[in-house]
C-alpha cells in the first residue's frame, strides 16, 4: 500500500509538468490550430526567469573585512546583498530566500508578453501552412531560443534552491495514517503538485465561467460565426496564446528548485509532453491533463526495481509504447473530439 | 544512358563531375592566406557531406516525395552505425559486409516500424516515428547496453574475433576496401594549395553517386509518380482504386535503407558507434537539411547537407579572437558592440545560426535553396528579356 502511494506521489510532480505544459499546447492548438514546438523552450524561459530573479537578488558589493582573515591569510572578503543593506537582515534575506515564489509574479508578464510576441511576429503567418511547416519554424524558433539561453546563462545545469522552509521532507505516510516513515515525500514536490493543480483549476474556471472564456470557447468550436457576430476574435486568441505561454513558464518557474534548469530541459519535456497531448487526444483540455497525470504516475510506476526486474528497460520507453498502443487503437485519443485533427 | 534522359544524363554528369572535383573545388584558398580557414577540403569533413548527403536524399525519398514527416529518421542511422560496427568486430574490416549487414537491419527495422506508423498519418505519423526513434534511443542507453557498449559507443577492440582476418597486429585495425585503407590519404601541393585526395571520401563519394543514380531513378519512375500523388492527394488516389499504403511503406523502408547505408558508412569511416546519433535532435537535423535545401528536389537535400556540415565546420572554428582580428581596423567604439553582435552567432553558437537560418527559410523561402536559386533565375530570364525588348515596358501577350 504505501510503495504504491510513494509511486503515485513521485508520478504526481513529473506529471504536473506534463499536464501543464501538454494543457498550454492543446489551448494553443485548438484556438489558433497551430502545432507548437517551441513550447518546450517557453517551459525553459519560465525556468530561467526563477534563475534570472534569484541573481538578480543576490547582486551584492564587496567589503574588505580587516578584523578576519580567509584561509590564506589576507583579509576576508565580505559579499553583501544590496536587498540585504537597504530592507535590513531579516526581510532581505527573506526575500532572498523566497526568489522561487516570487519569480511566479516576475515571470507572468514576461511569459505573457513572449507569448503575445511570437504569437503576433511569427505565428500569425502560418495559420494557413500545413502542419508539417508550422512543426518545422517552430522547432527552429525553439533552437534558437535554447541557444540564447545557452549564450547568457552557460551550458551547466544552474542549481536554484527553494525557500529554506521547503527544503526538507514531510513524512507523508504519517499524515494519512500509515505507519510513519514509510512515505517519505519532499515538501517542494508536493507544493509544485498544488500549484499545479491550482493553475490548471484557474485555467479551467476562466474559460468556464468568464464572457471572455466563453468567447473563446465558442471561437474554438466556430471561428467563423464568432467573427461573424462582431467579436475580434483574433486579438483574444492572441491572449489566450500569452496565457498558455504564460502556464508553460509557471510550470517551469516552480520546475526550477526540483530539477536545476539547463537550456535543453524545455526539448526534454517537449517531446514527452506531445506524447502527453496525443494521448489525451488533439484538442481536450481534460484529456491532454488526464493523460499528463496518468503517463507521469505509469513512468513512476515502471521504474519500480519490481517491475524493472521483470520487464528490463520498461522505465525508459513506457510512456513512447504507451502512445503507441494509444495512438493504434483509439486514434483520437482518450478523449479526442470528433473532426480535429483528423486526415 | 543508364535509362535517363538526355538531360538527366547531363545532370547526372555534372554532379559526379562536381563530387569527383569536391577535393578541389572545397580548397580555392592558399594555404597561407588569411582567407584559408574557409577551405574545406580535408577528408573529414568531405565524407560528412557525402554521407549526411546519403542520408538526406534517402529522407527526402519518404518527406519529399510523400509528404510524410518522420521525425525518427536517425534511429535508422544509429542502427546502421551498430550493424556496420558489429560486422568490424565478428566477420572482417572489410567495409562491403559492414554496409550491406547495415542496409539490410536498417531496412527491416524501416519495415517493423512503417507497418506500424504508417496507419496514420500528419502529426500523429511524426509522434509515431519519434516515439520509435525515442525508444530505440532509450534502450540503446540502459537495457541493450551488452549490444551497443552505452554511453561509451561501440567500439572495436584487438581481442575481438574477426573471423576472416584476424590477424595478430598491435595496433587496432583500420576499416578497408579489399587492402585499400580507408584513412589513407595522397596530398599534392599546387600554386600553395594542399589537395588531399582520401580513399575515404572517394569511396563515399561513388557511393553518393549511386545513391543518387538511385534516387534519380526512382524520382522518375512511375512508382515516383505513385507517391508525389500520395502527397497531392491521397484521398483521391484511394477513390480511383489505389491503396496507398504499399507505395508509401515502400519509401518508408527505402528511406530506411538510405539511412543505414549513411550509417554504416559513418562507422567505415570512423568504427564508433554511440547512442547519440539516434537522439530526436540528429532526426531533425536532417529535417533541416532537406528542407534548407528544397524538399522534393534532387539535389536540394545533398545542397542542404553540404550547406550545414561546411558552416558548422567553419563557423564552429570561429571564435572572439579571431573577429577580433577581423574587425580590429575598425575604431573601438565600433568594434566592441559589432564583435559582440556577432559573436552569439559563431563558435559554440552555431546551432543559433543554424535555426535562425532555418525560420528564415521556413518564413520566406518554403522550398529551400533550390527555389532561392529557380526564383534569382527567372527574375535574371525576366530582365534579359526585358533587356532584349529595348527596355520599352513591352506589354508582349500571353504566350
Amino acid at each position: 500500500m504505501d510503495v504504491i502511494l510513494l509511486q503515485i506521489l513521485n508520478g504526481l510532480d513529473k506529471g504536473s509538468a506534463y499536464a501543464l505544459i501538454a494543457m498550454g499546447l492543446t489551448l494553443i492548438f485548438g484556438t489558433l490550430g497551430v502545432v507548437n514546438f517551441a513550447h518546450g523552450a517557453l517551459f525553459m524561459i519560465g525556468a530561467f526567469c526563477a534563475v534570472t530573479l534569484n541573481r538578480i537578488f543576490n547582486i551584492s558589493f564587496t567589503t574588505i573585512d580587516e578584523t578576519r582573515t580567509d584561509f590564506l591569510g589576507n583579509p576576508m572578503e565580505v559579499h553583501t546583498t544590496y536587498l540585504e543593506t537597504w530592507l535590513g537582515p531579516d526581510l532581505g534575506g527573506a526575500i532572498i530566500d523566497w526568489s522561487v515564489p516570487l519569480s511566479i509574479l516576475f515571470a507572468i508578464p514576461i511569459m505573457v508578453a513572449i507569448g503575445v510576441v511570437m504569437e503576433r511576429g511569427l505565428i500569425r503567418h502560418f495559420y494557413n501552412r500545413p502542419h508539417a511547416d508550422q512543426i518545422l519554424v517552430t522547432f527552429g524558433l525553439a533552437i534558437v531560443l535554447q541557444e540564447i539561453v545557452k549564450h547568457y546563462y552557460g551550458a551547466n545545469p544552474i542549481p536554484t534552491p527553494a525557500p529554506d522552509a521547503f527544503r526538507s521532507a514531510i513524512d507523508f505516510g504519517a499524515l494519512i495514517g500509515l505507519e510513519p516513515n514509510a512515505v517519505i515525500y519532499p515538501y517542494w514536490r508536493l507544493i509544485y503538485f498544488c500549484f499545479a493543480a491550482v493553475v490548471i483549476a484557474a485555467l479551467f474556471a476562466f474559460l468556464r465561467f468568464t464572457t471572455f472564456g466563453m468567447v473563446v470557447r465558442a471561437g474554438m468550436a466556430d471561428r467563423e460565426t464568432v467573427g461573424l457576430l462582431g467579436i475580434n476574435i483574433d486579438k483574444r486568441f492572441t491572449i489566450m496564446f500569452g496565457i498558455a505561454a504564460a502556464v508553460a513558464g509557471l510550470a517551469g518557474v516552480m520546475y526550477a528548485p526540483i530539477n536545476s534548469p539547463n537550456y535543453h530541459m524545455g526539448m526534454d519535456f517537449l517531446v514527452l509532453s506531445f506524447v502527453v497531448v496525443v494521448v489525451g487526444g488533439m484538442g481536450s483540455l481534460t484529456g491532454a491533463v488526464a493523460a499528463g497525470f496518468l503517463l507521469g504516475v505509469l513512468e513512476s510506476f515502471a521504474s519500480m526495481n519490481a517491475v524493472k526486474d521483470i520487464l528490463p528497460g520498461i522505465d525508459q520507453i513506457i510512456i513512447y509504447l504507451v502512445a503507441i498502443v494509444i495512438l493504434l487503437t483509439r486514434p483520437r485519443g482518450l478523449l479526442g473530439r470528433k473532426g480535429v485533427m483528423e486526415e | 544512358m543508364l535509362g535517363l534522359n538526355r538531360r538527366d544524363t547531363w545532370f547526372l554528369l555534372i554532379v559526379v563531375a562536381l563530387t569527383l572535383l569536391t577535393p578541389f573545388l572545397l580548397q580555392p584558398f592558399a594555404e597561407d592566406s588569411a582567407l584559408a580557414q574557409f577551405n574545406a577540403g580535408y577528408p573529414d569533413l568531405m565524407q560528412r557531406i557525402a554521407i549526411y548527403g546519403i542520408f538526406a536524399m534517402g529522407f527526402n525519398i519518404l518527406f519529399g516525395l510523400t509528404g510524410y514527416l518522420s521525425f525518427g529518421h536517425a534511429a535508422f542511422l544509429g542502427v546502421g552505425s551498430y550493424s556496420a560496427v558489429w560486422m568490424f568486430k565478428l566477420l572482417s574490416m572489410n567495409v562491403l559486409p559492414a554496409l550491406i549487414l547495415a542496409v539490410a537491419i536498417a531496412g527491416l527495422m524501416a519495415l517493423l516500424i512503417g507497418v506500424i506508423s504508417l496507419r496514420r498519418s500528419g502529426i500523429y505519423f511524426a509522434i509515431l516515428t519519434l516515439a520509435f526513434a525515442q525508444m530505440a534511443y532509450n534502450l540503446a542507453y540502459s537495457v541493450l547496453t551488452p549490444l551497443t557498449n552505452g554511453e561509451t559507443g561501440l567500439q572495436i577492440t584487438l581481442s575481438d574475433p574477426r573471423i576472416l582476418d584476424a590477424a595478430a597486429t598491435d595496433s587496432l585495425p583500420v576499416p578497408s576496401l579489399f587492402g585499400l585503407e580507408m584513412n589513407d590519404a595522397a596530398q599534392v601541393e599546387v600554386l600553395g594549395r594542399v589537395f588531399t585526395f582520401s580513399v575515404g571520401y572517394y569511396f563515399c563519394a561513388v557511393i553518393a553517386i549511386l545513391a543518387f543514380y538511385v534516387s534519380m531513378r526512382i524520382f522518375r519512375s512511375p512508382f515516383g509518380l505513385m507517391l508525389r500523388a500520395v502527397k497531392t492527394n491521397q484521398t483521391r488516389m484511394s477513390y480511383t482504386g489505389l491503396n496507398a499504403r504499399p507505395y508509401t511503406l515502400a519509401a518508408f523502408v527505402i528511406s530506411g535503407m538510405y539511412a543505414g547505408l549513411a550509417g554504416g558508412l559513418l562507422a567505415a569511416m570512423d568504427p564508433l558507434a554511440g547512442p547519440e546519433r539516434m537522439q530526436w535532435t540528429a532526426s531533425g537535423e536532417v529535417v533541416l537539411m532537406t528542407i534548407l535545401g528544397g524538399a522534393g528536389t534532387l539535389l536540394g537535400p545533398v545542397l542542404g547537407a553540404g550547406v550545414i556540415k561546411y558552416f558548422e565546420n567553419i563557423f564552429s572554428k570561429i571564435n572572439e579572437n579571431v573577429l577580433h582580428e577581423w574587425f580590429g581596423a575598425l575604431p573601438g567604439w565600433l568594434e566592441t558592440p559589432i564583435v559582440g553582435l556577432i559573436d552569439p552567432f559563431v563558435g559554440e553558437g552555431w546551432h543559433l545560426t543554424l535555426g535562425a537560418l532555418f525560420m528564415l527559410v521556413m518564413i520566406f523561402l518554403p522550398g529551400g535553396l533550390m527555389e532561392g536559386g529557380r526564383r534569382i533565375a527567372a527574375a535574371w530570364r525576366r530582365r534579359r528579356a526585358r533587356r532584349q525588348d529595348g527596355g520599352s515596358g513591352s506589354t508582349a501577350p500571353a504566350e
